[in-house]
């Protein structure tokens, strides 16, 4: 059987609920089938219902973790932006910062986050902070990255007219770079949210990481994964946002086919 | 009188001191409005004399100068179309066009408030080799030789004392490639600017020029000089008397020696 060009257009729309759905009834058939111990796994129906409980805390939380990250993010995106151009703009800064951003991400920053705490005191600003820490690498190496691979012939065409440095960086620079940037902008938006939530869980009063630590100790195995699904729909919503910005600044750079059938 | 652009037993390598030279004991004189061609065998260094005498690249012996001064830095009164098109994707082709205009004085600081003046020039440019109409696509919503007059158009907008095009009618058709034979034979008798032209088309190399140059093979120099002493202005028809034949046939044999 062969399918229309619009089936098959209206097939990979619906693809992704298809799955998730597929997924939610694999897991219930699984835990009833087996008879699985919710303490150990909850069936999504036990999550659901958690999730309808303690909508309130849920909600509160999450927009806290929310908050919490997206400043992480912001302050990532600003100082990302800023050292990835300063760190493209010559090989001897290249050079010199490289080891030691590379030493900085071999760091797990869960190991951060007591000093953070020390410095600060344990609540929002040590979760602001470590989102912001795990998620800045990406966008200084990636922007740094589309600087040091501007084609030599499109640096050629702007110094051929007497440009100067910064004319460079501005007219050709900053442009090719633009789509090397907004890529990483997905990247860093998830370990934003891995940084906030290692915070919240280890020192913080607020935000699902907390929530889901007082629910372990509580033993509420299904708010536990309640708290996880609420981090996952902020994850997908945030990362799609950046897709979708991705997508609407770097037209230009998105003109292969491949992969798009 | 000293020449414009003047090249003197120039030598480069592209890798650095002690690899293979690209040119060697290269030297050539244009003066201030001639329009001279270069012609040769493929990889024997027309495109980097070219990058050499607008100071894209610093030779590694002899000297070259231009408009009198020794090149040690790009030089800012050049207009030049590179062998590929080189149009920045991420501008439309009129946009692309503008770009010399946002960096070159003194349009520079005149862009903000004659914005909408140097758009129409650059639209009545994009009419004069065919593209009327087309400066809202994007460069690669255009075909090979769309690109390529785009690009000449881009090397003209600010109006160099110094033109210099690198093959820029190498992806065209006959017909397209002989009218803008005519449009840069106008713009050069019109403006009295310098051209340098390189080019594999032996019969373009003739119409155009007051002075053809032959290269040898890699590592490059020049081999012949030949005047054309074709009256100005010059017809299409010309290319079909004997006289324009001779000479076009008296080159190519040079060529074929120098690649042998
Ligand atoms: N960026 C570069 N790096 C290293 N070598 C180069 C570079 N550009 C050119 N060369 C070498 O220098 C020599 C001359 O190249 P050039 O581009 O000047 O040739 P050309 O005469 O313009 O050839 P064509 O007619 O094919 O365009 C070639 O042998 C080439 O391999
Ligand atoms: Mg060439």
């Amino acid at each position: 059987m062969t399918m229309t060009r619009a089936q098959s257009q209206l097939l990979i729309k619906a693809s992704p609920w298809l799955f998730t759905i597929g997924l939610v009834v694999f897991w219930e058939a699984v835990v009833r089938v087996f008879k699985i111990p919710t303490f150990f796994l909850p069936p999504p129906s036990l999550i659901a219902q958690a999730f309808a409980e303690f909508a309130g805390p849920i909600a509160r939380n999450s927009w806290i973790t929310l908050e919490t990250t997206l400043i992480g993010f912001g302050l990532a995106v600003g100082f990302g932006l800023l050292l990835g151009l300063v760190v493209g703009w010559s090989r001897a800064i290249y050079a010199g910062l490289y080891p030691l951003m590379i030493g900085f991400n071999a760091i797990p920053k869960v190991a951060l986050v007591p000093i953070l705490v020390l410095w600060f005191g344990i609540g929002f600003i040590p979760a602001v902070l470590t989102a912001f820490l795990i998620s800045f690498f990406p966008i200084v190496v990636n922007v740094a990255t589309g600087l040091a691979t501007i084609e030599p012939e499109l640096e050629d065409v702007l110094k051929a007219l007497g440009a100067s440095k910064l004319d460079i960086m501005r007219k050709v620079g900053i442009p090719r770079t633009l789509p090397y940037f907004f890529g990483s902008l997905k990247v860093a938006i998830t370990l934003a949210f891995v940084g906030s939530v290692i915070s919240e869980s280890v020192a913080s009063n607020y935000g699902i990481g907390n929530l889901m630590l007082q629910a372990q100790a509580q033993f509420q195995v299904p708010l536990i994964f309640a708290g996880l699904v609420a981090l996952a729909v902020e994850g997908i919503v945030m990362y799609a946002l950046m897709a979708m910005l991705e997508k609407r600044m770097t037209r230009w750079a998105q003109r292969s086919g491949f992969g798009q059938n | 009188m000293s020449a414009f652009v003047s090249l003197r037993d120039v030598s480069h390598a592209y890798a650095g001191a002690g690899s293979a030279l690209a040119v060697d004991g290269l030297s050539i004189d244009v003066a201030e409005g001639e329009f001279a061609a270069v012609v040769g065998p493929s990889g024997c260094g027309k495109s980097t004399l070219m990058k050499l005498a607008t100071g894209l690249q610093f030779p590694q012996g002899g000297t070259v100068t231009v408009a009198g001064e020794r090149v040690t830095h790009p030089v800012k009164i050049a207009g030049m179309a590179f062998q590929a098109p080189t149009l920045l994707p991420w501008r439309t082709t009129l946009d692309n066009l503008l770009l010399p205009l946002e960096i070159v004085e003194p349009y520079r600081s005149e862009m903000r408030r004659r914005k909408r003046e140097f758009a129409a020039r650059a639209e009545t440019l994009l009419g004069s080799v065919g593209l009327s109409g087309q400066g809202g696509r994007f460069p690669w919503e255009l075909s090979g030789g769309m690109q390529q007059r785009a690009s000449l158009c881009r090397a003209l907008i600010h109006e160099p004392k110094l033109l210099m095009l690198d093959e820029p009618f190498g992806a065209l058709d006959a017909f397209t490639r002989e009218e803008l034979w005519g449009v840069i034979r106008d713009l050069h008798a019109s403006r009295k600017i310098t051209v340098i032209l390189v080019t594999h088309d032996l019969r373009e190399a003739v119409f155009l020029a007051d002075r053809v140059f032959v290269m040898s093979a890699r590592p490059g120099r020049v081999l012949v000089e030949r005047h054309i002493e074709l009256p100005r202005p010059r017809d299409l028809e010309v290319t079909f008397t004997t006289q324009f034949q001779d000479i076009v046939h008296e080159l190519r044999a040079h060529i074929v020696k120098a690649r042998q």
